[in-house]
């Protein structure tokens, strides 16, 4: 990421942060905004009490609680932390969110907790709070963090040492990063969502495709997809191990942004947008690396392995791990099947699911919400199926209640449940058990992410609803 | 973080790629609000259910490197990864690629993350099955490993190298450019967003 005349929107955005450039050592950045939550912060702010140190700007921290809490009998506002009322029953967990609390109450970090109407996972609260802004840099103690980059900001993941390292000093140190270019070209078909274009690119690159680069999807695809739709991409960029993933801000940017809490107003909301527009990727800017994938060409997607990448499109079968040409690859894809038995030539509409998971930071949006509404409006989930819906937010959950969504889902057989992450990674008490297979709107299909010896496929919500009345991975299409 | 300059141990050959931070340390050992004590949940589901699995083999109890395959520590960003395969003894991970954010974690912390091509880790794991006591050295201040009359030199940038070798904390080191962190903050355009300004 070498500084020119032409630059890309993720240069323009790394030279407007750089407080110190020197020779030899990576660029100290200034961090715009650091998002907290109770799993990566204990033991960093712990650092903190342990040197004397204070939050530099708690103005540009805000917590929330959202990985471990649980997702049934939140009352309410001051919906209680211990006694019999509490919904937290672990122990482990109430005393991780109690450090939470006392952290924030003790260093001037706003928290919204279990039961406030702006509660909520950290990566869904901050778009609509407004506090995700065109232009920034946000970090997060959560890889997801990718997530904000639909914006065109650069956001990054980062470890408890870092979170400590940005409460104390509101910098990072970071080497420069590669750029690479995603374009993706052509509409996307009935039916195909940004999850199934997200899942298929990181099929095509692999686990390790994005490694050491920030990646700007661009092109007529990504042009035409909604906020959130560009939120599931952004936020999946991890998952091929980009470093951030961006889009260029635009139109469906700024409308999106305008009038939130956060956003900018008045005189300040036109120098933002002043500043907004000069963003994007100059005409002529080169990047490093160039990925091009065609829209027209993706089909709903589902993943048969472990990890995000051993995925195939709804109409395909689980493939044979001896016609992979490559030793690792062919190894790697036995013990996923073996894991999630599953054997080769099956079609992926003959395996049927124990359990449809619709949420998390990926695609548990209001869009996302409304998708799998309009498949299961007037249908049944088959019987022996589990549906849990978990809204991202507080504010999904009170918006979908406000247009019945709720209504939808339950009368169709679906669990309607408060917002936290969830069983994306079983923090909290919704997790698979032993050999339940699921289909999950979630990011990561790791062996066990969602509760040990759970198997997990990774689908869009408008798959995984179909999939929740077929009773197997299904397309709205098949449904009768 | 404890100064590294050059470690030698025995290695556990860990034959898979792809293996995320869910794998090193699953999500019910995220709870805790310590720093210390996260090896009982290293690879637990994989030790509990895999009986060939490595670290459960005493042939290579003790050992303090880990020789795994491609896109090591890939996924959650959780440093409790670092702070397991720390807390278990190991002092490096060789490896022919890591997660990005698993790299920068173990640098933190003083675990090494080395990376070397597949031949080369190839060979190790050869060695290192055929006879457990084999010791393997990974030296910062040269970039080199070491193992049965073998040498590979491993890429580290300069500044990563010494901070190692000093065992330097990141957060003292940009406090002595607190004046350049001011100044920046000042110029920092007032459209920007700031929690006080809702109420």
């Amino acid at each position: 990421m070498a500084g020119s005349a032409h630059r890309t929107l993720a240069e323009k955005i790394w030279d407007a942060h750089v407080v110190r450039s020197a020779e030899g050592e990576p660029d100290l950045l200034y961090i715009d905004l650091h998002l907290l939550h109770e799993v990566t912060s204990p033991q960093a702010f712990d650092g903190l009490r342990a040197a004397s140190r204070k939050v530099r700007r708690p103005d540009l921290t805000i917590a929330t609680e959202d990985h471990n809490v649980p997702t049934t009998g939140i009352t309410g506002p001051g919906v209680p932390l211990t006694g019999p009322d509490s919904p937290v029953t672990d122990p482990v967990s109430r005393t991780q969110v109690e450090a939470l609390r006392k952290n924030c109450a003790e260093f001037g970090v706003r928290l919204h907790p279990m039961g406030d109407a702006d509660q909520g996972i950290v990566h869904v609260i901050g778009p609509q709070l407004g506090l995700t802004q065109p232009g920034l840099t946000i970090v997060c103690g959560d890889s997801h963090t990718s997530t904000h980059g639909a914006f065109g900001a650069l956001a990054f993941g980062i470890g408890t040492s870092e979170v400590e390292h940005v409460l104390a000093t509101q910098t990072l140190p970071q080497g420069r990063p590669a750029t690479m270019a995603v374009t993706v070209d052509g509409a996307l078909g009935a039916g195909v969502t940004a999850k199934d274009l997200v899942l298929a690119l990181i099929a095509q690159v692999g686990t390790g495709g994005g490694r050491g680069h920030v990646v700007e999807y661009r092109g007529s695809a990504i042009r035409a997809l909604s906020m959130e739709g560009r939120m599931t991409v952004a936020n999946m960029s991890i998952e091929w191990g980009a470093k951030a993933g961006m889009i260029a801000p635009d139109d469906t940017t700024f409308s999106y942004v305008e009038g939130r809490p956060y956003a900018p107003r008045g005189a300040a909301w036109e120098a933002a947008l002043d500043y907004w527009r000069s963003l994007p990727t100059d005409p002529g800017a080169e990047f490093d690396v160039e990925v091009r994938l065609d829209a027209a060409a993706v089909r709903p997607f589902v993943t048969w392995g472990t990890n995000p990448g051993q995925g195939t499109g709804l109409d395909g079968v689980i493939p044979d791990p001896d016609a992979l040409a490559d030793e690792g690859e062919r190894h790697a894809a036995e013990r996923a099947l073996k894991y999630m038995d599953l054997r080769p030539g099956t079609a992926m509409r003959d395996i049927p699911v124990d359990v449809v998971f619709l949420g998390s930071c990926t695609n548990g949006r209001l869009e996302d919400l409304r998708a799998a509404a309009d498949v299961l409006r007037g249908r049944k989930v088959a019987p022996g199926v589990r549906m849990l819906v978990v809204p991202g937010s507080a504010a999904v959950r009170a918006q979908a209640e406000a247009e019945g969504l709720d209504a939808v889902f339950t009368r169709a057989g679906a669990e309607w449940r408060f917002a936290g992450c969830s069983m994306c990674l079983g923090m909290n008490p919704d997790t698979l058990s032993p050999g339940q297979r699921a289909a999950s709107t979630s990011n990561r299909n790791f062996e066990g992410r969602q509760g040990r010896g759970g198997r997990t496929h990774l689908v869009s919500p408008p798959v995984a609803a179909a999939t929740a009345v077929a009773g197997h991975f299904a397309a709205p299409a098949d449904l009768a | 973080m404890d100064p590294f300059t050059c470690h030698t141990g025995t290695a556990v050959p860990l034959r898979r790629s792809n293996v995320d931070t869910d794998q090193i340390i699953p999500a019910v050992y995220l709870k805790r609000i310590t720093r210390t004590g996260f090896e009982d949940g290293l690879f637990r589901a994989w030790r509990d259910n895999d009986p060939d699995f490595p670290l459960e083999d005493a042939r290579y109890a003790g050992a303090t490197v880990l020789v795994a395959g491609p896109e090591f520590g890939i996924g959650s960003s959780r440093e409790h990864a670092v702070w397991a395969l720390r807390d278990w003894g190991f002092r490096a991970v060789i490896a022919p690629s890591f997660g990005d954010i698993f790299r920068g974690n173990a640098l933190k912390e003083g675990l090494v993350p080395v990376e070397l091509p597949n031949p080369a880790i190839g060979e190790i794991w050869d060695v290192v099955e055929a006879d457990p006591a084999t010791p393997v050295t990974v030296d910062v201040t040269t970039r080199r490993v070491a193992a049965a009359g073998r040498e590979w030199p491993f890429p580290l940038d300069d500044y990563h190298r010494n901070r190692l070798i000093e065992g330097l904390d990141d957060i003292g080191l940009t406090l002595r450019f607190e004046a350049d962190i001011a100044a920046y903050e000042r110029s920092r355009p007032a459209f920007r967003p700031a929690i006080s300004r809702v109420p």
